[in-house]
Formats: structure tokens, C-alpha cells, sequence
């Protein structure tokens, strides 16, 4: 088979197995329906497998669907385009999918009967949006796949129809989410009626060629930028973004957040990278220096915001989503730097991190499965029985500090080392916001499994959601976790280990990111000419001063989870607290109006940055 | 006038944002952000205009008629089937909150916060 | 933040979004101005092979993994809707009541309801000619069988809505399409390639894959629409919380 021909079946195959789930789902029995949906998974896993394996690590594999392959530079179709990193964040997503399908084997309480098969052909739907919005090359395709990982997300989120929270999270998720995915429409708008074309690619070159006819930079294209990636940066949670985020993630099954902060949010980051690169990065878009400034700027208050709200959660699941925006606003920073050795790092980092946060949220849900609750301070020390989900669960806060070897702290090392050279204090954020969600889970890890510390005092002044009180999500509360329940976030915690340990895989995300930033590359052999060869990729492995912010992060969490579980419960809290912290929570309001307000307010500050810096 | 029918779209998007911000009713929310939806596709419909032209269907019409832009038809086909379908979406789940909640007012869902 | 800081911090941010509106406007082309570069070669394209009306031919042919993406939300909408409007563990179904309808009502909709079907699968039948097309169509299909419970009651509706062939249908109409674009695939043309006779244009069996996959968007949007109706019709008539009278 063609390689080009591996784009299009990896959207396709899990779209037919979402309609043959479907269709069975309601006739076959639950071990059936499981391993049908396993199968479908795992052959997407093997396409795309084929597909990574396939595409030269400095090149891109290019389907032009429907046959309509351009002539003159021109075509009427829609593309889809492999390189590394767009083919490799696509078997991510695979890959997470086929692990969920499988710690849901024996977890899940799915309806049967009539709505037998509905949940995994929804995951299914899910996988084919996500890898479709990696893979396309077209900014309207790229709208709809975006809608459709959007629409399915909603209904996942919204499952456990039972409680009013999980309902809250999935609407304020799908009004922001949607409105968001409007204003992009609206952008592609203003390019499609700028350049006439709706190729990443194409409209690139007509903004270049426009430029280039004597045209200057004008407000057009800034509004078209900011409008068009306020989708993804909705999408990835970006400050002041990001409040949906917690409370979809909070409220939502455990398997889905998995999926949801393992890898959809990610694909926000890639989408803002992707679309700048290939559409805004030429002489026809905005200059460097002014988007780099702007989404250091909003990376940076998104991993600070991030990491603030993480620590004082009791909430595991919200504190483990708080954590997600922390590191969203990590790998934004290493993929503003606009160089190939930022986005390397990002990626290593994507990857490390999807294993970790998937695990820690598949540990989560063994907790909800046993006790009905996922609140740190109800659960002190009820969890010392289980052993083994305490060792894997303190592995998985180690790894997400940072802790050499895993695949976060190389990524975390090589951005790092990156954004050093763009600005000396960028590093000191990388350790502060791994030391922070790092030590609080840390923290409520040893709660939790180890009974450590004195019970937290009840804070009557702290506007908090407790964990108590949630659905269980299973059939039979109290047994014995089910042992795919344990080995998934095993295998996803190796998986995070062997990103950092195995150097072909930070070898060829390296290479993968020079490829990425190599424009003309992309131009040339989308639109049907001979590529140069990309730059040189950066180097993407382990050095000194890497190994060692990397134990200092480390160092810095259990020196705060420490310290946090020893402290005397009834003590004050401290003056610091109450002026960072305090109004930072009052602003998580959990009402919708304010969300939309932020999101305005988001926009507005794009628009007046890049305005200014032109 | 020629820039007025995109002054139009915009209008339509900040009316329907504003709505979103204000509405004390979920029902009526997701109606505005059906409203903000609609700029698109005045905006894109605008941008695909060409005066004096017809539209893009030759049954009967000579092929070499002038005809509007039929890509922005065709997108704002597939807008519409995807807005009508996430409002479905969004609906139940409105449902769904009324029957456990009690109250469809945004302001009073304060369940997830902090 | 109080209901006031809001609406002022959303005025000042609206105020800035709007200036940056007007501005991008002013350099858009004019309104109505004769560039379209992408629309023209869609012309061509779209008689090239045969299509009338080219919009169906840039849903269907030129741009139709869009459409498969599109047509996978509603399918995803649809399984969704199942979804979050199941039956609850604290609720059952009570009985939809008859309901009095004045006789002259009955016999509009006894009249308008083949009328509509009619209407709905010309549409669809058509779409490649001309205006309208498997979403306008399936919408249609979908509304005629509505006008039972319109003109009548819910009981009238459920005799004459095969929910559960829908439901099937739905998910088969879906699954078609992604395989519809294995043929071409097959042929060595690429993903959703039109490579079916293409036939005499202006008639029925012209445009080649275009017809094939438009009567399957048919099928799934009208058994889809219905499907989603009948699940918010359910919540509305039958569903009750256990407890309240039955």
C-alpha cells in the first residue's frame, strides 16, 4: 500500500468501526463489544504505526483525498499532510485510545441494551477527529475535525447523567469550546476572502505572493491570526482561556480525561504551531518577534495560572487537570520560541507527559471505583491497602515534577534549554510549575496511599470544590481493582519512561521539528514541487544542567509535599497566600458569562499586543 | 457600501457574544451562540458574492453564466448541519442539568469552582 | 466578579474586538467583486465531471472529506444525544396520552405528510441537479414524518416511525460513506475519488460518485434527525421521574 493512501485509511478505519459498533453494539454481548472495539483501536494503532514508520524524518507524506491533486499550485481538494510530528501526535492519540478501550474493559457500568456499544463507537468518533485535525493540511477541514473531537468530547464529558456537575462541565466545555471554534470560522473567512484559498499551504503562499506585490502588513491578517487560532488556543486551555478545562476534566469519566489531557488539549498547541507556521510565518504574515513575544507572553501566564490553581486543590481530579494547564502553558512556551529545538522539546514533552497524566488519571478512577470519592482530604489515608496504585501513583507525581529519567524531564530539559536562550529567567518557570503540580500531587499521593500528616482542617474561606460525593463509576463498588485498571497506567507510566530512556525517539521528534519549522519544505511538497532539504535538527538529549533542573524540580516537590503534609492543620494560612491565591480561585467562578467574558477579553489583548509590536 | 455586509457579520457575532455573556437563561445561551454562529455565515455568503451573478447550478443555465462563489455555499452547508447538530448536543444536555438542577440560570450553577 | 465588572470588562474587550472588525472589513474586497479564484476552478471542476449543480459537486467530490467529517458529527451527535438522554436510573416511561385534535387538522396533515415525503426524496433524488441535495432533503423526510405528532399525537408518530430501522440506517449510512472512499482508494485514485461512470450531464445518473454519496447523506440525515427528535420527544412526552404519576 502507498504511504499517502495511510492518511486517509487512519481517519477512516476508526469512522467504520464507529458505525459497526454501533450497529452490533446492541446485539453483542459486553466481552464482544470490548473486543471489537479493541480490535478497531488496535488496527488504527498498526496504521498509523506503518504511517510514522513510513515518513522520511525530515520529510512529510502528502495526500491530496479525491484524487484532486493541484496543478499550477492550484487544486480544488482537500490535503492531508504527515510529517513527524503531525503523524506522531496522531499515534499518540491512537495509541491512548486503544489503552482507554482497554482500562475499560471491566471499569465501565456501560448501558447495555439499546445503548449497548455507544460509548466506545463515541470513543472511536473521537480518535477519527483527533487524527483527522493532526493530519489535515486544509484550514476549513481542520474547522470541522476540530468540531467533531469537539461534539463527541461534549457528549463523553456530559456522561454520568445522573449528577448536575458532570453536565455543568460538558456545557461550559461545548459553549466556550464552540465559540470559539466560530471565531476561527470567521478568520478562515477573512483569508478565504484575502487570499481565495483554504489550504494551509495555499493560503500561505497568496499571503506571500500578496506581500510581495507591495502590499504592506495590514490589520486584516492580524484579525484573521487572532481569530483564526482562537480555536486552538481555547482548545489547549491558554490563559484566560482556560476555565473550562478543569471543570470538564473534574467532572468527566475517567477514562475519557485520559484522553481529553493526554493528548486533545496537546492538539490545541500543535494546531496554533501548525497554522502560524504554514500559514502566518512568511513575509505575507506577521513578523516573528512580535508572535513570538505574544504567545511567550500567554504561555507563560497560562503554566503560572496553571500551576497556582493546582496547588491548593483537594479535588484530585481538577487538581490533576489545573496540572494539564500548567504544562500546556510549558509546551506552548517551548513552541512560541518559533525555533526547531523549542518545538523538539515540546514534543518530547507531549509524549512524557501524555503517559503520565493518563496513568494518574487511570489511578484516579481506581480510587473513584473503591471509595466514591476522589477528594484528598475525605480519603486520608483510607487508600494505605492498596499498595501498588500508591507506588504507581507517587511514580506518576515524580515524573510529572520532572524526575530524570522519564520523557517529561527530558522534554522539560531540552525546552528548557531552548528557552534559555531567548531569556534567562524562562527556565525558572519550568521549575517552578513542575516543582508545583508535581508536589501537589505529590502531596495528595502520600495523603492518600501513605495516611501521612495530620487530616487538613476544613477552610471555610477557601471557595473549593471537594471531591465528595461523586458517582462511582462501576458495577460493584469495593472489590478489588480490576487488573487492567492497574497494568494500563503501569504500561503508560513505561511508556513515559522509555520517551526519556530510548534516544531514537527524542532523535526523531528532533528531526520531526526541523521539518516542522522548514516552511518552504512544506510549501514545495504540498503544492507539487521538489523540497530542500530541512535545516539541521536540533539535538534533543539529556546534559548536565538538563539532569539537574530536573532534580532540582524534583527536589522542590517533595520539599513542598513535605512540608505540606507535616504542617499543623489548624495553622493560619500565610499572607502570601491570601493575596496571590485567594482572588486568583474567586476568578474560577464556574458561571458561564464570565467564561465568554475572559474569552473576549483574551481576544482583545492578542489584538492590542500584535498591534502594537507592528 | 460596499464593506457593509461584513459590518453586518461582525455586528451579528458581538451581539450573539454579548447574549452569551449576559443570558441568565441556558436555553437562550445556547440560542446566542447559534447567533454568533450566524456571523459566519453572513460573512462567508458576503465573500462569495458577485453582483449581477446567479446561483452555482447549471441545469438550466448556459455554462458559461456568471455565477456566485459555490465553495462558500458549500461551507456554509456543512457550518450549518454542524451547528444544528452541536445545538442538539448542547440541548440535552440542558435538559439533562433542568431535571437535576432545578434551574436553567447560569448564575446559580456554582457546583465547580475555585 | 459581580454581573457589573462583567458586562464592563466584556464592553471595553467588545469594544476593542468590534474596532478590529471595521478595520479588517474596510480592506476586505468589496462586496460583490468578480475574484473568486477558488469558486471558478470549483466551476470547472464540477462539469468536468458531469455535476450541475456544483455545490453538491464541492460537498461530494471536490471537498467531500469535509462532508465525511460533517456527516461523522451528526452521527456522533445522534450517538451522544442516546447518550446523555437515557434513561436516568430514577426515571421510567409512562404512556404518551391521545390527544383531541380537531378533524380538519388530522386530514392537513393525512394530506401533507405523503406531500412532504414527495418533496423530501425529489430533493434528495435531485441533488446533483439541482438545488437541494441529501441534507436539505433528509431534513424534509424528517419533517413530513413530524407532522403526525403536529396534526396528531405522539402515540400516531410512533406507529409510523420505525425507530429502531432508523437507528440502524443512521449508523449504516455513515459507515457507507467512509467506505464509499475505500472504492477509489481500491482504484489507485486516492481517498473518495469519483471514479464511477460519470454518465450524460443534466441527467439523473450523472456526476458519478456525487449521486451515490448524496442519496447516502440522505439517509443519514433524515433517519438521524428523526432519531434526535425522537429522543427529545421522549423526554418531553414519556419520560418521567419515578414517583410522579404514571
Amino acid at each position: 500500500m502507498n504511504t499517502a493512501d495511510l492518511l486517509p485509511l487512519a481517519v477512516a478505519v476508526p469512522l467504520l468501526g464507529a458505525a459497526v459498533l454501533a450497529v452490533t453494539g446492541r446485539r453483542l454481548p459486553r466481552p464482544g463489544r470490548d473486543a471489537l472495539a479493541t480490535a478497531w483501536a488496535a488496527a488504527d494503532v498498526a496504521c498509523l504505526t506503518l504511517l510514522w514508520a513510513r515518513t522520511a524524518p525530515d520529510g512529510r507524506a502528502v495526500s491530496w483525498l479525491g484524487g484532486w491533486s493541484p496543478r499550477g499550485g492550484h487544486s480544488v481538494g482537500v490535503v492531508l499532510v504527515a510529517d513527524r510530528l503531525g503523524a506522531g501526535l496522531a499515534l499518540l492519540a491512537a495509541v491512548l485510545v486503544l489503552a482507554v478501550v482497554c482500562y475499560a474493559w471491566r471499569y465501565f457500568d456501560e448501558p447495555s441494551g439499546e445503548h449497548g456499544g455507544v460509548f466506545p463507537a463515541l470513543l472511536l468518533l473521537f480518535e477519527a477527529g483527533m487524527v483527522g485535525f493532526a493530519l489535515t493540511g486544509d484550514l476549513f477541514d481542520a474547522f470541522v475535525f476540530f468540531e467533531l473531537m469537539g461534539a463527541v468530547a461534549y457528549a463523553l464529558t456530559g456522561y454520568r447523567i445522573e449528577d448536575e456537575r458532570p453536565l455543568q462541565g460538558a456545557l461550559a466545555f461545548g459553549l466556550v469550546n464552540s465559540a470559539a471554534a466560530y471565531l476561527s470560522l470567521l478568520g478562515i473567512g477573512l483569508l478565504y476572502a484575502r487570499t481565495g484559498e483554504l489550504g494551509l499551504a495555499q493560503i500561505g503562499a497568496a499571503l506571500d505572493q500578496h506581500a510581495a506585490a507591495g502590499h504592506g502588513r495590514d490589520a486584516l491578517v492580524v484579525v484573521a491570526f487572532v481569530l483564526v487560532l482562537a480555536g486552538p488556543l481555547v482548545k489547549a486551555a491558554t490563559a484566560p482561556f482556560h476555565f473550562w478545562l478543569p471543570d470538564a476534566h473534574a467532572v468527566a469519566p475517567s477514562p475519557v480525561c485520559m484522553l481529553l489531557s493526554g493528548v486533545m488539549v496537546e492538539l490545541g498547541v500543535y494546531g496554533v504551531a501548525r497554522i502560524h507556521r504554514v500559514v502566518f510565518a512568511g513575509a505575507g504574515g506577521l513578523p516573528d518577534d512580535a508572535v513570538r513575544d505574544t504567545l511567550l507572553a500567554a504561555g507563560v501566564l497560562t503554566a503560572l495560572v496553571g500551576a497556582v490553581m493546582c496547588w491548593p486543590q483537594r479535588h484530585l481530579k481538577r487538581m490533576l487537570a489545573f496540572s494539564t494547564v500548567g504544562h500546556i502553558g510549558l509546551f506552548l512556551i517551548g513552541a512560541a520560541l518559533l525555533d526547531p529545538a523549542g518545538l523538539a522539546g515540546s514534543a518530547v514533552y507531549v509524549a512524557g507527559h501524555a503517559g503520565a497524566k493518563a496513568a494518574l488519571f487511570g489511578l484516579t478512577g481506581v480510587l473513584l471505583d473503591r471509595y466514591g470519592s476522589v477528594d484528598e482530604h475525605g480519603l486520608h489515608g483510607r487508600a494505605r491497602e492498596l499498595r501498588l496504585t500508591g507506588l504507581l501513583f507517587v511514580i506518576g507525581a515524580l515524573a510529572l515534577a520532572g524526575l530524570p529519567p522519564f520523557g517529561t524531564g527530558l522534554g522539560k530539559a531540552v525546552a528548557e534549554e531552548a528557552a534559555g536562550h531567548w531569556g534567562g529567567w524562562l527556565p525558572a518557570v519550568f521549575v517552578l510549575v513542575s516543582a508545583l503540580t508535581g508536589g501537589a500531587v505529590l502531596r495528595a499521593g502520600l495523603r492518600v496511599f501513605g495516611g501521612l500528616g495530620a487530616r487538613p482542617a476544613e477552610d471555610p474561606e477557601a471557595a473549593a470544590t471537594t471531591g465528595e460525593g461523586e458517582e462511582p463509576e462501576i458495577r460493584e463498588p469495593g472489590r478489588r481493582p480490576p487488573v487492567p485498571m492497574l497494568l494500563v497506567p503501569a504500561l503508560l507510566l513505561a511508556g513515559c519512561l522509555a520517551v526519556g530512556v530510548l534516544p531514537g525517539v527524542g532523535r526523531a521528534l528532533a528531526a520531526g521539528a526541523a521539518a516542522f519549522t522548514d516552511r518552504d519544505g512544506y510549501l514545495a511538497q504540498t503544492l507539487g514541487g521538489a523540497p530542500a532539504p530541512a535545516g539541521a535538527a536540533p539535538e534533543a538529549w539529556w546534559t548536565v544542567p538538563g539532569v539537574l533542573l530536573g532534580l532540582l524540580s524534583t527536589l522542590l516537590a517533595v520539599g513542598l509535599a513535605t512540608a505540606a503534609v507535616r504542617r499543623a492543620p489548624g495553622r493560619d494560612t500565610s499572607g502570601l497566600f491570601r493575596v496571590t491565591v485567594l482572588p486568583l480561585r474567586r476568578l474560577h467562578s464556574g458561571l458561564l458569562g464570565d467564561y465568554i467574558a475572559w474569552l473576549t477579553v483574551g481576544l482583545a489583548a492578542m489584538l492590542a499586543a500584535l498591534t502594537a509590536q507592528l | 457600501m460596499s464593506v457593509f455586509p461584513y459590518l453586518v457579520a461582525g455586528w451579528i457575532l458581538l451581539a450573539g457574544l454579548y447574549g452569551l455573556v449576559t443570558s441568565r437563561n441556558l436555553v437562550q445561551a445556547v440560542g446566542c451562540l447559534a447567533v454568533a454562529q450566524s456571523s459566519t455565515y453572513v460573512l462567508l455568503l458576503a465573500v462569495g458574492y458577485r453582483s449581477g451573478a446567479t446561483a452555482p447550478v447549471f441545469s438550466d443555465l448556459p455554462t458559461d453564466a456568471p455565477v456566485v462563489d459555490p465553495v462558500v455555499q458549500a461551507l456554509v452547508l456543512t457550518d450549518i448541519v454542524v451547528g444544528a447538530t452541536v445545538t442538539a448536543l448542547l440541548l440535552s444536555l440542558v435538559i439533562q442539568l433542568r431535571k437535576r438542577h432545578g434551574t436553567v440560570d447560569p448564575e446559580e450553577l456554582t457546583g465547580l469552582r475555585g | 466578579m459581580s454581573r457589573t465588572a462583567r458586562l464592563r470588562l466584556f464592553l471595553a474587550a467588545a469594544a476593542v474586538l468590534a474596532a478590529a472588525l471595521i478595520t479588517a472589513a474596510t480592506e476586505l474586497p468589496g462586496f460583490g467583486g468578480h475574484h473568486h479564484p477558488y469558486g471558478e476552478r470549483a466551476v470547472a471542476a464540477g462539469l468536468a465531471r458531469q455535476t450541475a449543480n456544483i455545490i453538491s459537486s464541492v460537498n461530494f467530490d471536490q471537498r467531500a472529506f469535509d462532508t465525511l467529517g460533517e456527516e461523522s458529527i451528526l452521527f456522533g451527535s445522534v450517538l451522544g444525544a442516546a447518550i446523555l438522554l437515557r434513561l436516568a436510573r430514577d426515571e421510567g416511561k409512562r404512556r404518551a396520552a391521545a390527544e383531541p385534535v380537531l378533524p380538519t387538522t388530522r386530514l392537513f396533515g393525512a394530506t401533507l405528510l405523503p406531500v412532504t415525503l414527495l418533496v423530501g426524496g425529489y430533493l434528495v433524488a435531485h441533488g446533483q441537479l439541482s438545488p437541494g441535495g441529501g441534507f436539505q432533503g433528509g431534513v424534509a423526510l424528517a419533517t413530513a414524518l413530524h407532522l403526525a405528532y403536529v396534526a396528531a399525537d405522539y402515540r400516531v408518530l410512533k406507529r409510523i416511525r420505525p425507530l429502531a430501522a432508523l437507528d440502524v440506517a443512521d449508523a449504516l449510512a455513515a459507515g457507507t460513506y467512509a467506505a464509499l472512499g475505500l472504492i477509489g482508494l481500491a482504484q489507485g485514485a486516492g481517498y473518495l475519488a469519483n471514479t464511477l461512470p460519470l454518465g450524460t450531464f443534466n441527467q439523473m445518473s450523472s456526476s458519478g460518485l456525487v449521486a451515490v454519496i448524496n442519496a447516502a447523506v440522505g439517509v443519514e440525515v433524515a433517519s438521524g434527525v428523526v432519531v434526535l427528535l425522537a429522543h427529545f420527544l421522549d423526554q418531553a412526552v414519556e419520560i418521567v421521574h419515578n414517583g410522579e404519576n404514571r
